[in-house]
């Protein structure tokens, strides 16, 4: 994988060819066509708000609490799906791997982009429910942009790492799923770190270096609202470029065991 | 012999590829665990190709035959990359576009026009490249009125007329091509032939992995014959197909001659046939034994067909000749064919049983032996012998 050929002409065009044809294919016979990928959140969120907002409270003090769990859901699913087509990506496409030696990033990443498509449209919606629920918009909402890059490579990484993981072993999907969720209860997604504030700074700490956690509280904090605790008002300068270097590490590790294994996936499949 | 470097177009040198094959059916992070804490290989080796060493040079029309398992499909992978390499070397001159498979990537969901561009994509053809080859491509495959159904809607005639036809526009320095032969009609067939016959004028590099020996003697100009992953022979194509067609012989006619579809007899007990020789020359003649046996008592009447190229070349049967009906003893009959009607080739035969008054097939055996006439006659082709006398007026 030479860096000048990752995104030679010809790869770009078999990427965006394959991107493409997934988005064109994935409500393909459903009579809501491509609504879905707004839906899918949105009833996510619904039900999140009734349970947690009216009837457990737990948005009290927060400020714009709705579209705050709404970005956070939103920025959730695009890593769960992240990591979920780019886990399946090497196996649906086994039949192509097995005719034709095409370079094999290119399809996880292919099955990531259209996931990245959903998140535009996501946001899209968010900004609607902003608007509704009288947010100040401010400058500093540009930094979303490189906080969402900032997610995207982590989930990329970690997609890279379970294509190839589980092109060698098939179990590894549902192992990821019990991961996942885990990890968003560990993510401070519905529940704002007012309401750990008790258990002490360190513990708001821990939870804060994980990239995912990080990532979600920085963002709202630029977009919707100063309640939104962030890592660098809770820990010291120093602490705060653990995520990065989180995800520094899981993108040389990702990237080194997807590099070793994809030349067998033609073998393995 | 050194040749210069630009006019190979694919060197292999000791070329050894091996899988890891799994014993266990379930491969998952369990079993692994489980074999590591157990020091179980879990897997055991498999080399279908075994130090394998030839050099292609441009231009040349390259066969690759073998029987099933001999490794010529993993050869093929080999070379366009699919698999890696752990021993040996490749080295192509130019690019390769391979075809393991026609419409690889076709999605039945995706409309024709769409399955186009994508698989063009896969090719390493850009949209503009795709659109300026877009009419020849639905001219080729004559499915003007179904470009926008979707692929699901076609029928798998068209399917594969859809995907030959990229296949054909694809302008690679040199073509891989597995078994393409064996897709589509006869019509097709022939449009895969006119092809090949234009590729060879343009000179193009082409490796063909086939089983059809014919088209091997027709189109390539040197070929190579794999046996359990090493490399029996390379030559002409004559010399090879020939070699396959006596390997493929020796291991058929080993195999019992029971027929491929019982058919329950009521009037016989018992039907065999076999051939006395395997390779003749046009001198000779070719002694069919037959072997019958009678459970009622009825007027038979047997048959023979020459089969060549899986056609019927030519039918005989015992109708003059009484035929003996005594119940429970054993018949034999011996028919002798003269092979100087027949070109240089592979034949088989078949034996059938019938009663003589209705014609009503009661038991029949498939290919009870297969034979080659041997020869190299240069001034013909196909499979009768005719003789034939050129005159050359100058008027």
């Amino acid at each position: 994988m030479k860096l000048a050929n990752i995104f030679s002409r010809k790869n770009r065009i078999l990427l965006r060819e394959l991107v493409v044809t997934d988005f064109k294919l994935r409500y393909q016979g459903s009579a809501l066509g491509y609504l879905w990928s707004v839906l899918k959140p949105l009833f996510l969120f619904a039900i999140l708000y009734v349970v947690f907002d009216k009837f457990l409270k737990l948005g009290k003090g927060v400020e714009h609490y709705p579209v705050y769990l709404l970005t956070g859901v939103v920025l959730w699913s695009f890593f769960v799906e992240t990591t979920s087509q780019g886990l399946n990506s090497i196996i649906k496409r086994g039949g192509l791997i097995k005719k034709i030696n095409f370079p094999k990033y290119i399809i996880v990443i292919s099955g990531t982009l259209s996931a990245f498509i959903n998140l535009l449209i996501n946001f899209a919606v968010v900004f609607v429910f902003i608007l509704f629920n009288g947010v100040e918009p401010s400058w500093s909402a540009l930094l979303v942009i490189p906080l969402v890059v900032e997610l995207y490579i982590f989930a990329l990484a970690i997609a890279f790492f379970l294509a190839a993981l589980n092109t060698k072993y098939r179990d590894v999907g549902y192992l990821w799923e019990i991961l996942l969720q885990a990890a968003f209860y560990a993510t401070p997604i519905i529940y704002p770190m007012q309401r750990v504030l008790g258990e002490g700074k360190d513990f708001i700490g821990y939870i804060l270096v994980s990239p995912p956690a990080q990532i979600i509280q920085d963002v709202r904090h630029v977009l919707i609202t100063d309640d939104a605790i962030t890592i660098w008002q809770i820990l010291p300068l120093g602490a705060t470029l653990i995520p990065f270097g989180v995800i520094i590490l899981f993108s040389l590790l990702g990237v080194y065991y997807f590099k070793k294994n994809s030349k067998y996936f033609a073998e393995q499949l | 012999m050194s040749k210069p470097q630009d006019e190979i177009a694919i060197k292999v040198e000791h070329l050894t590829k091996s899988f890891k094959i799994p014993l266990e059916s379930s491969n998952g992070l369990k079993q692994k665990l489980i074999n590591t804490i157990k020091g179980r290989k879990g897997y055991r080796t498999f080399t279908p190709l075994n130090d394998i060493s030839f050099e292609i040079k441009k231009g040349e029309f390259f066969g690759i035959v073998g029987r099933n398992g001999s490794g010529k499909s993993t050869l093929l992978k080999s070379i366009a990359g699919i698999y890696t390499i752990e021993s040996g070397k490749v080295s192509v001159n130019g690019t390769l576009v391979p075809f393991i498979e026609l419409g690889v990537g076709f999605n039945a969901e995706l409309t024709g026009r769409e399955n186009v561009y994508l698989n063009g994509a896969l090719l390493g053809f850009s949209n503009s490249e795709m659109a300026a080859m877009y009419d020849e491509i639905v001219d080729f495959a004559e499915l003007h009125d179904f470009m926008e159904e979707r692929l699901k809607n076609y029928s798998s005639g068209m399917q594969v007329r859809l995907a030959f036809s990229i296949a054909i526009r694809a302008k690679g320095d040199v073509l891989l091509l597995d078994e393409v032969l064996a897709v589509g009609d006869a019509a097709f067939q022939q449009k895969c032939y006119d092809y090949f016959e234009e590729l060879k004028r343009e000179n193009r590099t082409i490796v063909l992995v086939t089983h059809s020996m014919e088209a091997v003697k027709r189109f390539c100009s040197s070929a190579l014959l794999l046996e359990n992953g090493n490399i029996k022979l390379i030559g002409t194509p004559e010399e090879v197909a020939d070699q396959y067609i006596v390997d493929n012989i020796q291991k058929s006619n080993k195999k019992t001659t029971n027929s491929d579809a019982e058919i329950e007899s009521k009037y016989i007990d018992l039907l065999e046939g076999s051939i006395d020789k395997v390779e003749l020359n046009r001198e000779q003649s070719l002694l069919l034994n037959l072997t019958y046996k009678l459970k009622k008592e009825i007027n038979p009447m047997v048959g023979m067909s020459i089969i060549s190229a899986g056609r019927s070349i030519a039918e005989l049967n015992s109708i003059k000749t009484g035929l003996s009906s005594e119940l429970g003893k054993m018949h034999k009959v011996e028919m002798s064919i003269p092979m100087n009607m027949f070109n240089p080739g592979l034949y088989s035969v078949n034996i059938s049983i019938f009663k003589k008054e209705t014609r009503e097939l009661i038991d029949y055996k498939l290919d009870v032996g297969s034979f080659v006439v041997e020869g190299n006659d240069q001034s013909r082709g196909g499979v009768i012998y005719l003789p034939t006398n050129w005159k050359q007026h100058n008027d």
